[in-house]
């Protein structure tokens, strides 16, 4: 029997000629991100440890990127410990280099490995066809003084994508839509695999997107295959792949489907679950108080591009505040010496520095009571943007940014 | 095998991390700290009216969404005994036996029970409810050690001799 890319990057780090779903390994793990959501707290259990030591400190990337800069006592408290430690310890930390995936993405990741991320989005990994997952602190910890964990094979649903995505409907259609389909608990405890020829029309920014978001169908991982896009973006990046993984012909896939890329439309996901999605047009005219652009799910160049086209010799609407995040200072750089900064700033959006945003609720652009959001972040959970009693609507960079300028949820070809 | 009994809060599908603990809260020093704000942008009384024992009864994919692993550990600190559930998502599943918390997975008791109910569980055979059995998977020994000492970190420094 064949294997999956999941099942492929496991046997190699398990060191086993072939692993099969439901078998459990001790796996030797490639590299261990953590940010500054839980890293205190893995250095308080760190402490409580009788031989407290760290296996391979050159896996360790340690991210600031939560509370960037600093918005409470409290939580410079934390960021100290943290800085601290990094500097005792010799580990490598970001602090005000952008989203954690996104900088752990333009720096770190190559295809073939096994990450663990203490963060719940570390499945964007993927897109470089790295098997990242997210793991709470404790297993963090584990992994960090071992340098190796435990994981349950699982199963792989396959993705097989043809045909192009229409103009005006972008990666982020296409995962809600993936993940309106199957549910939020859908591919739980499982693989996610993207391939097909359908998949080289889509760019790295774009996978990355689609992989980022596999965790709220419940995925314990997204797969793509690795092709001439994941390589060029390597080697523009100065990396090589660890291993070019493809599912073998005869692998097991749970199930397959088959998903023709002309046929998404632009989508929204309404308040207060992600797969409780809509076509963005029965949104059409829904009040919105603020639209968010930004996170490690949709803060890229390219999300910034389609935005600034928008809103270029237009103005966000009076009402509404239109909050613009890079995803990391590169992109910040890059997206200021195209002009885009400008262009969102003349029209009257707030551009902030790189940092996690109201994508999470804390730090900067937080709802108040009955308010409404707009954003390209990851959940629309109940309170997840501020107030208990507020509502967050999930849709692509254009659909928020035309949303930003009507004063109300509006797609793209509805501007004038 | 270890039964106890107890009386049960019923909450729906999809409790997600962020109902759990919001964001907000997340400053707070201690979990003990934050334990009074749990489920709160469902339920605000919800806290304060757990007991000591009690045991929450959910529908499908508890704990989906964050990584962040004060969600199960303030479900412990209120006192909760278990989280019987349709399933759990699985972040939430390996940080719960992490941090001693004790988690079942039926399909069937959260569409028969009323909140406030008092049910007994025998860990790793059945859960019973007015008269009727439902079976459960067991968990292996080492788990349920670890689930015993109140978490990994703790199992660790009880195999250690360090409590």
């Amino acid at each position: 029997m064949g294997m999956t890319i999941a099942e492929k990057i496991i046997a190699a780090a398990a060191g086993a000629e072939s692993v099969k779903p439901g078998d459990i390994h001790t796996v030797e793990l490639d590299r261990l991100m953590s940010n500054d959501g839980t890293t205190h707290l893995t250095i308080d259990m760190y402490h409580q440890l009788k031989n407290p030591h760290i296996a391979d400190v050159n896996k360790l990337v340690w991210i600031v990127d939560h509370n960037v800069p600093c918005d409470s006592v409290k939580t410079a408290a934390s960021h100290k410990k943290m800085r601290d430690f990094a500097k005792e310890n010799g580990i490598k930390f970001y602090e005000g280099a952008g989203v954690c995936h996104q900088v752990m993405i333009e720096n770190h990741v190559t295809s073939g490995e096994l990450i663990f991320g203490a963060d719940s989005h570390t499945c964007a990994y993927g897109a470089l066809g790295a098997f990242g997952t997210g793991v709470g602190c404790t297993d963090y910890l584990y992994a960090m003084v071992t340098g190796h964990s435990w994981l349950l094979v699982p199963e792989t649903l396959k993705f097989n994508l043809t045909g192009k995505l229409k103009e005006g409907v972008y990666a982020r259609d296409l995962i809600l839509s993936i993940i309106g389909m199957i549910g939020a608990n859908g591919a739980n405890y499982m693989a996610m695999e993207f391939s097909g020829e359908g998949l080289k029309t889509l760019n790295m920014s774009d996978r990355i997107a689609i992989c980022n978001l596999c965790v709220e169908a419940g995925a314990k991982t997204a797969l793509m295959e690795v092709d001439e896009i994941t390589l060029d973006y390597l080697k523009a990046h100065g990396r090589e792949p660890k291993y070019s993984f493809k599912s073998d012909e005869d692998a097991h896939f749970a199930k397959v489907y088959d998903i023709d890329l002309s046929t998404i439309k632009p989508i929204v996901a309404k308040p207060h679950f992600v797969d409780s999605v809509v076509d963005a047009k029965e949104c059409v005219g829904t009040h919105i108080d603020e639209a968010f652009l930004g996170s490690c799910n949709n803060g890229r160049l390219e999300d910034l591009r389609v935005g600034a086209e928008l809103i270029k010799g237009r103005k966000v609407h009076p009402l509404v505040r239109f909050l613009v995040v890079p995803a990391s200072a590169e992109v910040y750089k890059q997206a200021l010496s195209e002009g885009l900064i400008d262009t969102f700033m003349e029209a009257g959006a707030i551009v902030m520095n790189p940092n996690c945003s109201v994508c999470w609720g804390s730090c900067q652009g937080v709802i108040g009571e009955n308010e409404v959001l707009i954003s390209t972040g990851t959940r629309n959970f109940k309170g997840r943007a501020g107030h208990k009693d507020s509502f967050v609507y999930l849709a692509s960079a254009a659909t928020v940014t035309a949303s930003a300028i009507k004063g109300e949820i509006a797609t793209a070809d509805m501007l004038e | 095998m270890e039964k106890f009994s107890g009386k049960i809060w019923v909450l729906g599908d999809d409790i997600d991390t962020d109902i759990i603990i919001p964001t907000e809260y997340l400053a707070l020093k201690t979990v003990k700290d934050m334990a009074p704000y749990a489920f709160s942008p469902l339920r605000p009384e919800l806290a304060a009216q757990i007991q000591e024992g009690d045991i929450i009864v959910a529908g499908k994919n508890f704990g989906c969404g964050s990584s962040r692993e004060q969600a199960p550990e303030i479900i412990k600190t209120l006192g909760i005994k278990c989280v019987i559930a349709k399933s759990f998502a699985r972040i939430f599943f390996r940080n719960s036996i992490n941090n001693g918390l004790l988690l079942i997975e039926n399909d069937k008791l959260r569409d028969v029970v009323n909140e406030g109910d008092e049910i007994t569980v025998t860990i790793n055979e059945s859960i019973e409810h007015n008269g009727s059995q439902y079976p459960i998977t067991s968990l292996p020994q080492n788990l349920v050690d670890i689930i015993n000492a109140g978490g990994l970190v703790k199992a660790m420094r009880k195999l250690n001799g360090l409590d």
